[in-house]
């Protein structure tokens, strides 16, 4: 379909400036800038006039549920949710149920996604063991060559600094990406807060910061020493950002990203119990929060995910200790990620870049810019319709969100996925 | 707090889920009350009407002897009907989740229930769920708080030195795991207790413990010095495993309470403990049946103190003081 989007605010992660321009799609691709080519009859025209047009995020941490956990979500209601909220690509860790260790459920969940879904692309990261059991290797050639992007034991821990190091080294040896979220799984113990004044005074099992930089060391020696390209997932704490900004700095290739929320809330949040905000990593202090903000602002942190995790109500009906942790974080992505503008931590194309271009650069995928030749992954978005944040509204199946009666001030009304229109909001009444 | 769930509108004590939350008027109210009830107690008919056509549940997710049957005569002696379940060897074990619990124990027409739980937190989740006019007490969640047996431990106080203002008070041991600990630091604090000093390895001490409104030592002895009030508290066994301390012998070397050591106290300092005690860890056999030791009476005003806080709770505290107003 030949597609034009007029006079839009283009906002493209690898220019200085966005541009207020026309936008023209054929055949899945952006075809031009500017002015039409020659010849360009539009079948679609999208008025973009004080608007922003932008590639579509790229959610590069985002739990579906599916296979597995249908009471929880699956690949419709959330894809569902993520067009609608401007996120066009997913990449999905292993932990599905069974987990993503054989070319069977890399194949369902695309079957699932052609038949049920919403035409966001979903890119699954494979199990770095089989299993996810931490003992033996998984197949991870034939994964690769069936589509997985990368490879990752999820929140699940290896037996051994042996079978880290061998899986690490197959995966750089067949230049695969390594994921990791950082965890030293006897200092997380049975912990659910940080550990700090608050789970003191609330009595919380705690989480100390060393659950994740003791892991974080070792995973970054282990860099050092097999050569495998590494991304870490889920950073919570100002040591960690220093880490990583240290590791950089020595040439190794890494690279991170960091929840969004962990950008809004901390250990004070909790309140009253609110299980909520129950999170692995769990919310850190304001001095982590502000130390993560700043690694977002200068590049440390590459990249910024929803670290997705939706829930069925249950699952949150407990006591905060029992209660499952996660949030479910498609429906506020982009919003949130918008605040951090209009509070000047960086500037649009910047934060687009973190959200887009750089972790489809990460993970090897197509789309993350505006420019000609690109595929046409593109979201309109407007930046002056105020809503408040209600779980009721949520399109993802979890309802489970710590943002409930938050202001925000962007929504999507378009989303275009391979030059096809995908999601229109309804015009405002 | 932002949400204070325990009091009403009018700032009256609706549920009892922790001291925390609370204020001196309340405190000082459930205080007199109790000592109002110490003389129903010596009664030969140890019972009035207060409580008479309600009926309490008593949910004990984890084991307790004391705390459980003090609630229970508190109960029988103010006329309650009384339903008392360990729900550790029932529904929950068959898959039952907690809420389904409560929901199926209120359709038997429950106006108070009495929980104990391993979560922190798990009392107010309760009060969160419970139908209106419905109230819970805290018998314990997680490591948060125990505010019954901190009223109980603060009676004890009163009974033996009157006033707060000019006490030092000791705490020591298992600070990290002790929801009694918490308890009675918030309410020495909203007494406004002179010094409150916690003493413990730093092992089982919580991070910024200070925080909490305590003076932190590591040394016992030093500790001590000059304190009108001990509390010790129950060294857990399982503290030995997963590498909290070396042994029992050396933690009562370093931080027994021994005859010796409390001479180091004020001469008339009182010795107190929850209970239940492990003598020779914690505390000396000769210290916890000697002449300053309160620990059995700390039990017996543990009933009076349970009978406040139902009274006050259905709004019956017999009392003309306005409580929080």
């Amino acid at each position: 379909m030949k597609l034009r989007i007029r006079n839009g605010l283009l906002v493209d992660p690898g220019a200085a400036k966005p541009q207020q321009a026309d936008l023209f799609v054929d055949g899945g691709k952006i075809v031009a800038t500017g002015k039409a080519p020659a010849g360009f009859k539009a079948a679609k025209t999208i008025d973009a006039q004080g608007r922003w047009v932008m590639p579509g995020l790229v959610d590069c941490q985002a739990r579906l549920r599916d296979p597995g956990q249908p009471e929880k979500a699956n690949i419709a209601s959330e894809t569902a949710a993520a067009v609608a909220r401007g996120i066009t690509t997913l990449c999905i860790p292993p932990d599905t149920q069974p987990p993503i260790d054989n070319s069977a459920t890399v194949e369902l969940i695309h079957h699932r996604n052609e038949m049920f879904g919403h035409k966001a692309r979903l890119y699954p990261i494979g199990a770095l063991t089989r299993g996810l059991g931490g003992e033996q290797l998984s197949n991870m050639a034939s994964l690769r060559d069936n589509g997985c992007i990368a490879f990752s034991n999820a929140r699940f821990p290896l037996a051994s600094n042996l079978v880290q190091r061998r899986a690490m080294d197959y995966a750089a040896g067949q230049d695969s990406l390594v994921v990791i979220q950082p965890l030293d799984f006897e200092l997380l113990g049975n912990g659910c807060a940080h550990e700090g004044a608050i789970a003191t005074r609330l009595g919380l099992p705690a989480i100390p910061v060393a659950a994740e930089t003791a892991a974080l060391a070792k995973d970054i020696e282990l860099v050092a020493q097999t050569g495998a390209r590494t991304h870490f997932g889920q950073l919570s704490s100002a040591r960690s950002a220093e880490m990583i900004a240290r590791a950089k700095a020595k040439g190794l290739p890494v690279t991170a990203n960091c929840a969004i929320h962990q950008l809004f809330l901390t250990d004070h949040d909790i309140g009253t119990f609110n299980s909520n905000m129950l999170t692995i990593p769990p919310l850190r202090s304001q001095y982590d929060r502000d130390a993560l903000r700043a690694a977002v602002a200068d590049g440390t942190i590459d990249c910024l995910c929803s670290d997705h995790q939706p829930h069925e109500v249950d699952a949150k009906l407990k006591p905060f200790p029992s209660a499952e942790p996660g949030i479910s974080g498609l429906d506020t992505l982009l919003a949130l990620a918008l605040r951090l503008v209009e509070e000047d931590l960086l500037p649009l194309a910047e934060l687009i870049a973190r959200l887009t271009r750089n972790p489809a650069t990460i993970f090897g995928l197509s789309g993350g810019r505006i420019a000609t030749g690109e595929i046409a992954d593109l979201i309109v978005v407007d930046p002056e319709t105020h809503w408040i944040c209600k779980a009721e509204d949520f399109i993802s199946k979890g309802k489970n969100t710590p943002f409930e009666g938050w202001d925000f001030n962007a929504s999507v009304t378009h989303t275009v996925i391979g030059g096809e229109i995908v999601y229109e909001a309804a015009p405002p009444e | 707090m932002a949400d204070n769930i325990q009091l009403d509108d009018n700032g009256r004590l609706r549920h009892f889920l922790g001291i925390e939350g609370l204020n001196q008027a309340i405190i000082t109210e459930i205080l007199d009350t109790a000592e109002s009830f110490t003389s129903v107690t010596d009664r030969a008919i140890k019972k009035v009407p207060i409580l008479r056509g309600k009926t309490v549940a008593n949910l004990f997710f984890e084991a307790s002897t004391r705390t459980r049957s003090t609630f229970e005569l508190a109960e029988q002696r103010l006329s309650a009907d009384i339903l008392s379940l360990n729900v550790d060897t029932s529904a929950t074990v068959k898959g039952e989740s907690l809420l389904d619990t409560l929901q199926n124990l209120e359709a038997m027409q429950i106006d108070m229930f009495v929980i104990r739980h391993q979560d922190s937190g798990s009392a107010h989740f309760f009060a969160q769920h419970v139908r209106p006019g419905v109230s819970v007490l805290n018998a314990g969640d997680g490591q948060h708080e125990h505010p019954t047996q901190a009223m109980l431990d603060m009676y004890t106080i009163r009974h033996y030195k009157q006033d707060f203002t000019g006490l030092r008070v000791a705490i020591v041991g298992d600070i990290l795991h002790s929801r009694v600990a918490r308890s009675q630091i918030h309410a020495l604090n909203l007494l406004n207790t002179a010094e409150i000093r916690v003493i413990a390895p730093r092992t089982l001490l919580p991070v910024e413990t200070e925080s909490l409104g305590v003076s932190v030592y590591e040394d016992l002895e030093r500790g001590l010095e000059d304190v009108d009030v001990v509390i010790m508290l129950r060294l857990q066994k399982e503290r030995m495993r997963g590498a909290l301390l070396p042994s029992e012998k050396e933690y009562f070397r370093k931080y027994g309470l021994s005859q010796e050591r409390l001479r180091r106290a004020k001469p008339d300092a009182i010795v107190m403990h929850p209970g239940p005690a492990n003598r020779g860890v914690e505390i000396e056999s000769s210290v916890m049946d000697g002449s300053q030791s309160v620990i059995l009476q700390q039990v017996s005003f543990g009933i009076s103190v349970r009978m406040a806080v139902m009274s006050i709770v259905v709004g019956q505290s017999g009392l003309q003081s306005g409580g929080a107003a």
